[in-house]
């Protein structure tokens, strides 16, 4: 007997949860005033948010369950013995719609086991989207996952229907890859990143006789590393998304701590998701992507390959190159604000625009929103010198929280 | 005197006139609606003094307007008035007053983004052609006005109407209007709700519960408004037992009949041929190479293309930024100038072998750009393996090195290039070697006539290489018919 429809959506969003990415902003400004339903472009909506902490924004399923790989980490490998479901076209179809109409979601994102071949799986996919975009002119947000080894041309239309597509390159190095999901292949995972790439500036361009090419992921790719599985050190991930930003322009890395999956496989651990360490990773990705540090320099506050998890990675690398402060507030440069612990982007602009009005004092900053427990040490400002504090030795200890008390048994 | 609806445009009149007889913050009740304390009613007329402010303050008031605190007229009339007297700076975050409106205008934007998040419609009957939609929401300011227009940008196909204590906005056949709020309206039960409720408890992961993260997003304040919320104690209840039941399940034997499906689709998969006997076969093989570390940070291996039979082989460094993403040698800046080079001396980029001595692009990541890194000797020793293949299988009359690492891949002599451009060695593979510049070393040249002087030796080198594959074709050919 078939199952139910809601019996089926329970089994291929339960498989579809170890994705991280939820993102649905940026990309084409769109909406419905001239036809069809839906609207996207800005900042994204979370629509929900479950005791995970993970918000919800998007429909996020999967088309099947089924897969032919037999990828260690995943609940939908062959060898598991999950149960197994999978939704038509039209089921996809009317799901998200419903859901969108009733507010509930930004749209739809749509991942797959690979069923058949990897080129019949990404053409059943590319088709629900396709119904969704021509069909029923959605103006909604669509997140495709794109499956390893797809043939170009499928990549190529998908990247006409969707926002963002992604592919996940799994985990930091070829080796933990090819041991751990022995069908997927990492050259041609970054093969599939570099076209989405090429294929996004082509579509920046005009043609030759001045008309804009047609549109391709408007919102740009993204992809997503398992923390935890392997042996990977951090230092070593960091390395690997730095080289997936620099190649293939990538909006995201997403960092998802291996956590225990229902029918697991013998050969990975069953242990607590390591979400510190997911946490310090997140910070590190920003400070790479936002406030101008490289991988290299991050790693200096590193300790045998490890972010430090006492305290956070802008913290842990100032601590190490404490010669650079105490830096003067009223007169350091953008770049060089961006690195006091304590000042985020948003804070170091106010700063900038606050101080053409005139020098600022402590209480100022206080004001615009800088965290002074964490930046005190570091700045100089007209009523504030940190003294000897930024040569404490002690100085780590103050932000770190206590070791714990030892009791007798 | 200040309307419930168009309130930036009236309180604005009210200041602007206000404002134009200088009359000072504290003589204004805003509270009465923008009159004079006391003494006598706002003039009618606009007084003499004109004010002008910039953008930043009209964004800043067309958000605090919205706030539900009484004294944001007031605060906002404050601000108008240093702005025009020039006291300090009254819109900057480290300003007293600048602070408070900043964080009115933040409440304000949050209040409209949860609103357009957390509206939920139930589908309402109706007999018209148009699907008919209904919310409920309780929001903290009066945010339903400004934040109506995403509604009727998102939902232009469908009538709706969210009603909130105060003011009630609904979009029927395309016109969006408002009328007062007031009780919640009795909305029916929506069909969608059960799939919702159950796609919410799917997609929760029970191994990584981060509550305050929920609630930091999802104030409990508007959770009665949103039925999923009603399913959190059970899912968390339930959370810890199915963590726990996961670790005793351990790791489970595999699915009878996995096995055969996963040999099956890896015997679909390319592999590698010891001892390739064609040119495919030898590129199938090196697109899986993992001789060195390279490929390890490369997109993918960049292969030679071209004339398979080509006489003159043209072997650079290694594939660039572009070569690498697009998996072609000389696709790049440099290999523009090389095509250029060889058309200027009447050689067909086509008709002949284009590679490369290492296959992989070597580089450091610095922010956005990959910067390109030489290939060490050792990086170059194991890529010979590839080099020796494509020269024994194109078997070509010359091969012409570009730059120091071709010229010592070929020949296996690290000397400078300087003192033996133009000059034919005898490679490792027992053939010709013609030595020339690297196109990206010219283009690295920072003086004009230094580009000019070694793009023309180049061009010189290109057309000593195709003499010479004539004359070594005419000679052969000579052989033959003297047989």
């Amino acid at each position: 007997m078939k199952r139910s429809l809601q019996d089926r959506l329970a089994i291929l969003s339960d498989a579809a949860k170890y994705d991280a990415s939820c993102a649905s902003s940026g990309g084409e400004k769109r909406d419905s005033r001239k036809g069809g339903i839906g609207s996207s472009g800005g900042s994204g909506i979370c629509h929900a948010y479950t005791p995970d902490g993970r918000c919800v924004s998007l429909l996020k399923i999967l088309m099947t369950n089924f897969c032919i790989f037999d990828c260690a980490y995943c609940i939908n490998r062959v060898s598991s013995n999950v149960e197994r479901a999978r939704f038509s076209v039209d089921e996809v179809v009317t799901l998200t719609l419903e859901f969108y109409r009733r507010n509930f979601v930004e749209g739809l994102f749509l991942s797959s086991g690979v069923i058949r071949s990897p080129d019949q799986t990404m053409a059943d996919m590319v088709r629900i989207v396709r119904t969704l975009r021509e069909g029923h002119q959605f103006k909604g947000y669509v997140h495709l996952k794109t499956i390893p080894d797809a043939a170009p041309e499928l990549i190529e239309e998908a990247g006409r229907w969707a926002d963002r597509l992604s592919i996940n390159i799994e985990l930091p190095l070829d080796a933990s890859v090819r041991r751990l999901a022995p069908e997927k292949r990492p050259e041609t995972i970054r093969t599939a990143m570099a076209q989405v790439r090429l294929a996004r500036e082509a579509a920046r361009e005009r043609t030759h006789t001045g008309r804009k090419a047609p549109r391709f992921a408007p919102a740009g790719q993204s992809t997503q590393m398992i923390v935890g599985a392997d042996g990977a050190d951090d230092v070593a991930i960091l390395n690997a998304s730095s080289r997936l930003y620099s190649g293939y322009r990538l909006k995201r890395v997403y960092y998802s701590a291996f956590s225990p999956i229902p029918d697991a496989s013998a050969a990975l651990p069953l242990v607590e998701p390591p979400l510190l360490r997911e946490h310090r990773l997140y910070q590190a990705d920003w400070l790479i992507r936002f406030y101008g540090f490289s991988a290299g320099e991050i790693a200096t506050g590193a300790l045998a390959g490890h972010l430090d998890l006492h305290v956070d990675p802008k913290l842990a690398w100032a601590l190490q190159h404490r010669a650079e402060f105490p830096l003067d507030v009223n007169r350091a440069a953008r770049d060089r604000l961006l690195r006091v612990p304590g000042f985020g982007v948003r804070t170091v602009d106010r700063i900038l625009e606050a101080r053409r009005h005139g020098p600022l004092r402590f209480a100022d900053l206080v004001r615009i929103g800088a965290s002074m427990r964490k930046a005190r040490p570091f700045i100089d400002l007209p009523d504030w010198s940190p003294g000897r504090l930024i040569d404490d030795a002690r100085l780590r200890a103050r932000f770190a929280p206590p070791p714990e008390q030892l009791r007798l048994l | 005197m200040l309307p419930d609806r168009g309130l930036p445009a009236a309180w604005r009149a009210l200041a602007r006139r206000a404002i134009s007889h200088r009359i000072p913050p504290d003589r204004i009740d805003w509270q009465g609606g923008g009159n004079l304390f006391a003494d006598s009613p706002l003039p009618t007329e606009t007084g003499p003094h004109e004010v002008r402010v910039g953008r930043a303050f009209l964004e800043l008031a067309g958000s605090v307007l919205w706030h539900s605190a009484p004294e944001r007229f007031d605060l906002l009339y404050q601000a108008l008035w240093r702005v025009d007297r020039g006291e300090g700076a009254p819109l900057s975050a480290a300003d007293p007053l600048g602070q408070r409106l900043g964080l009115m205008a933040k409440a304000v934007g949050r209040d409209i983004h949860k609103m357009h998040a957390f509206v939920r419609f139930r589908e309402l009957p109706t007999d018209g052609r148009r699907r008919s939609f209904g919310a409920w929401f309780e929001p903290a300011h009066n945010t339903l006005e400004p934040g109506s227009t995403f509604f009727v940008k998102r939902f232009a196909d469908m009538d709706w109407l969210i009603a909130t204590p105060g003011l009630t906005a609904r979009y029927a056949a395309g016109r969006l209007s408002f009328e007062p709020g007031g009780q919640r309206p009795d909305l029916p039960d929506d069909a969608s709700a059960a799939l919702w409720a159950t796609y919410f408890a799917s997609i929760f992961n029970p191994a990584r519960i981060k509550l305050g993260a929920m609630r930091a997003e999802m104030p409990k304040k508007y959770w009665k408004n949103l039925p999923e919320t009603r399913h959190i104690p059970a899912m968390l209840a339930d959370a810890e037992a199915r963590v726990e039941r996961m670790r005793e399940a351990g790791a489970t034997p595999p699915r009878p009949g996995a096995g055969a499906v996963s040999t099956r689709y890896r015997a679909t998969m390319p592999a590698p041929a010891d001892l390739p006997a064609t040119l495919c076969e030898a590129r199938e093989a090196a697109m899986q190479c993992r001789r060195c570390g390279l490929c390890e940070a490369a997109t993918q291996t960049v292969w030679g293309e071209g004339d398979s039979s080509a006489r003159l082989m043209i072997v650079g460094e290694q594939p660039g930024d572009r070569e690498d993403l697009a998996g072609r040698p000389f696709v790049g800046p440099a290999g523009r100038l090389l095509r250029e080079a060889m058309r200027g001396v009447e050689l067909d980029p086509d008709a002949v072998w284009l590679t490369n001595a290492v296959k992989h692009f070597k580089f450091s990541s610095r922010g956005k750009r990959r910067i390109h890194q030489k290939p060490d000797r050792r990086e170059i020793e194991h890529c010979r393996w590839w080099l020796g293949l494509e020269l024994a299988l194109v078997r070509p009359r010359l091969a012409l090195a570009l730059g120091a690492t071709a010229a010592l891949a070929l020949t296996g002599d690290s000397r400078p290039l300087a003192s033996r451009r133009g000059t034919i060695e005898t490679g490792l593979h027992g053939g010709p070697v013609l030595l020339t510049w690297h196109p990206s070393h010219i283009l690295r040249m920072p003086d004009r006539a230094g580009q000019t002087r070694l793009r023309h030796e180049l061009e010189a080198d290109l057309a000593a290489g195709r003499r010479h594959v004539a004359a070594a074709a005419r000679q052969s050919t000579a052989l033959l018919t003297a047989d």
